[in-house]
């Protein structure tokens, strides 16, 4: 398995990374916190630790710690709109069940 | 499921607890809001995809009837219930509403704040502000999805005191948290990254917008941005242009369309047309139809700049100005920064560029820049950067102080000193027995307080009873990161405070302020004279009310007939010369009063040291000291 990015959301990252003029790439990683209990995390990344799992989609380095990757294994992220929002969204096949508004999941 | 932004290494937040921040140009004309996601400063359009609101609000019986691009539609048939450039309101009093724009109606009313008559009632120029900043948190709130942490604002440099405050209770009433006003030339150059140099910086901001045009002369020292000079001219700008294309137009055709408001409106949509259109093209058709008025004409490029020459010389002059105010030379400016939608015409580029001698930055848009710069301002504050210590200082366009005794002005922070500051000065009674102080806060380069603004009053009371010259109050000037005064005070011995805010009563023009300073200038001599001569005169005043209390005292007791007569002299004198206007005949006749007194003093001192002393030896007079 591994972890990939739609065109739309690998344009989105490229640009953003551009805009910011430095880092090796995007982290993704998953937190226990939230109301559901796991949230995401979606950062720069400026550093790569020696235990990280590097995917490389559509051009973007996509960096992930080992322990988040047993939730997001198979995990595409896509990047849409939603009336004047706009923003990136997990698809991940790991969740159970999401908190209402999905910042939050289960698996 | 929801949508998420990047953070920054470290700083992402916990479901729910996004730190959604915004920038908000609150424009003459025009407002735009912006944010950063994922890093990337970003205007947020509305659901048409308009980036820009006009800043109009338009009022029915019902309230809010529009705001933005439909309200401004209406500014033709409905011009009384369309409020429009209320930001060169702000702050403003009745007074000054009524003597700067006599057609505007004001609700009569015994409010001290200003109210345009609206058929949904009277409205101030807070409120009306309000509306246009609900449209953009509203937006910005559905963009982001969520509410929003806080908001910088952007005012102009010259804004003062009271505009700013005006400015931030608008936000307020529109339930916006604001995390800092900055100035709009500092936001265009933050926009452009440069604060981010390592070297100091001076830049010029030249920001030509629909109506008004500003020139701010900016200093960056070690990432800390200070405001040496602004100019400017608060009616120019593209409207001035359009109405330059739109007198062609009439010369040209000889169409005459100044009793037609339908006609001028088509002709003034022609003419900012030809004058977009200029700025890719060398030449722009225009073709007037209608039966009566049917034309066409083409408008060369070289024709457009000939136009718009005599405008653009003007604003050099202020660029002119403005380099002389803050000491500069042109040679000097490291960067151009190119504010406002009507710096896209070629003609405005080019002669900038040439005077300053340097490229201008044009690359990001002029209309978006200062919202922008804001958004990432907004974007720090609200705590997610990690390590920025971008801070932002401007300067006090006018120097505050109080008021003394005999009307004189008394600077406690002086002009162009940068905020935030804190400035304490010590003052004391003027009577025995004084319980209570007026504090009188003033605004202004005069020397007596006549000639300057007041600001505020307030009263210090519950000051023990002292003799004169005793207590001491120390009096608090604060002026915070958004320019807003709070002035304290407070008496030492017995910690007795009050303090007021600086809350809008009425503000000030760019040109009224530089008129205020160049005033200043212009009477220094007269003000020099007119505040030694009053210095002198409330000398004269205190030292005979303090003889006057001790002669009814003690004076049969210590003095001869003879003596007594001697000070009489003297102190008549004093009085004499202390209502002419000559400051050193009364400093002479306080001197001969001082000399012809001089034995009083010395035996009444002597024989009050004795009273203290009386029945005590030296060893219990000191435990004296040490209980009181």
């Amino acid at each position: 398995m591994a972890i990939t990015l739609t065109d739309a959301a690998a344009d989105r990252v490229k640009t953003f990374m551009d805009n910011r003029g430095k880092g090796v790439g995007l982290r993704l990683a998953v937190r226990t916190t939230g109301c559901s209990g796991m949230a995401y995390v979606l950062e720069f990344a400026d550093e790569v630790d020696d235990n990280d799992v590097i995917f490389e989609d559509n051009d973007v380095k996509v960096i992930v710690d080992p322990k988040s990757l047993v939730y997001l294994d198979g995990t595409e992220l896509d990047f849409g709109k939603e009336g004047l929002n706009e923003g990136f969204k997990f698809k991940n096949p790991n969740v159970k069940d999401e908190c209402g508004c999905g910042e939050s999941f289960n698996v | 499921m929801a949508l998420l932004q990047i953070s920054e290494p470290g700083q992402s937040t916990a479901p729910h607890q996004h730190r959604l921040a915004a920038g908000i140009d609150l424009g003459t004309t025009n407002s735009l809001v912006a944010t950063v996601r994922s890093g990337l400063p970003t205007v947020l359009a509305d659901e048409h995809g308009r980036p820009i609101l006009p800043s109009v609000v338009r009022y029915d019986g019902n309230g809010v009837a529009a705001i933005g691009a439909e309200a401004r539609d209406n500014a033709f048939s409905d011009p009384h219930n369309t409020i429009s450039s209320v930001k060169r309101l702000i702050g403003l009093s009745a007074e000054d509403i009524a003597a700067s724009y006599p057609l505007l109606k004001l609700d009569a009313s015994e409010d001290t704040v200003p109210r345009l008559a609206t058929a949904a009632g009277g409205k101030t120029a807070i409120e009306v502000s309000a509306e246009v900043l609900s449209a953009l948190k509203s937006r910005a709130e559905k963009s982001l999805g969520g509410e929003l942490t806080g908001v910088v604002i952007t005012v102009p440099a010259y804004f003062d005191d009271t505009q700013r405050q005006a400015t931030k209770d608008a936000a307020q009433l529109a339930g916006l948290k604001v995390l800092r006003l900055i100035n709009e030339p500092t936001s265009a150059a933050i926009a452009y990254g440069i604060d981010q140099q390592d070297s100091d910086t001076t830049i010029a901001v030249y920001d030509l917008g629909g109506g008004t045009f500003d020139i701010s002369i900016l200093r960056l020292e070690r990432g800390v941005f200070e405001v040496l000079a602004t100019a400017g001219d608060t009616a120019l700008g593209g409207d001035d242009l359009d109405a330059a294309i739109m007198q062609w137009i009439s010369d040209q055709s000889g169409v005459s369309y100044n009793n037609d408001a339908g006609l001028q409106r088509k002709v003034l949509d022609l003419a900012r047309a030809a004058k977009h259109q200029l700025s890719d093209a060398d030449v722009a058709q225009i073709t007037l139809t209608g039966d009566s008025q049917a034309w066409s004409g083409e408008l060369t490029r070289n024709q457009f700049d000939e136009l718009v020459k005599p405008l653009i010389s003007k604003t050099i002059a202020s660029c002119k100005s403005a380099l002389n105010d803050a000491g500069i030379a042109v040679s000097e400016i490291d960067e151009v920064v190119m504010v406002g939608g009507s710096t896209r015409v070629l003609a405005v580029r080019q002669t900038v560029s040439t005077y300053f001698g340097r490229d201008v930055l044009t690359s990001i848009d002029p209309d978006e820049v200062v919202a922008l710069g804001a958004a990432i301002q907004a974007d720090i504050l609200a705590g997610n950067k990690p390590d920025s210590d971008l801070l932002l200082l401007d300067v006090v366009p006018l120097s505050l102080g109080i008021e003394t005794m005999g009307g004189l002005t008394e600077h406690i922070i002086t002009r162009n000193t940068t905020i935030p500051v804190a400035r304490a000065q010590e003052f004391t009674t003027y009577k025995d027995g004084q319980t209570a102080m007026a504090l009188h806060v003033v605004q202004g380069e005069r020397d007596l307080v006549q000639d300057c603004r007041s600001l505020g009053r307030f009263e210090l009371r519950g000051i023990p009873p002292m003799v004169a010259g005793q207590a001491r109050i120390q009096v608090i000037f604060q002026v915070d990161a958004d320019g807003l005064l709070t002035v304290s005070a407070i008496e030492q011995t017995s910690g007795v405070a009050a303090e007021v805010h600086i809350k809008p009563s009425y503000g000030l023009s760019d040109s009224e302020i530089e008129s205020m300073i160049l005033d200043s200038m212009k009477h220094a001599k007269e003000d020099v004279h007119l505040r030694m001569l009053q210095e002198q005169r409330v000398e004269a005043d205190r030292t005979i009310e303090a003889l006057d209390a001790a002669m009814q005292k003690d004076g049969d007791a210590f003095l001869s007939a003879e003596e007594r007569s001697a000070i009489d002299n003297a102190r008549h004198k004093v009085q004499q010369m202390r209502d002419g206007d000559d400051s050193e005949a009364i400093k002479h006749a306080l001197r001969a009063l001082e000399s012809a007194s001089e034995q009083y003093v010395a035996r009444r001192m002597n024989a009050s040291v004795g009273e203290v002393m009386r029945g005590k030896t030296i060893d219990n007079f000191d435990e004296q000291e040490t209980t009181s």
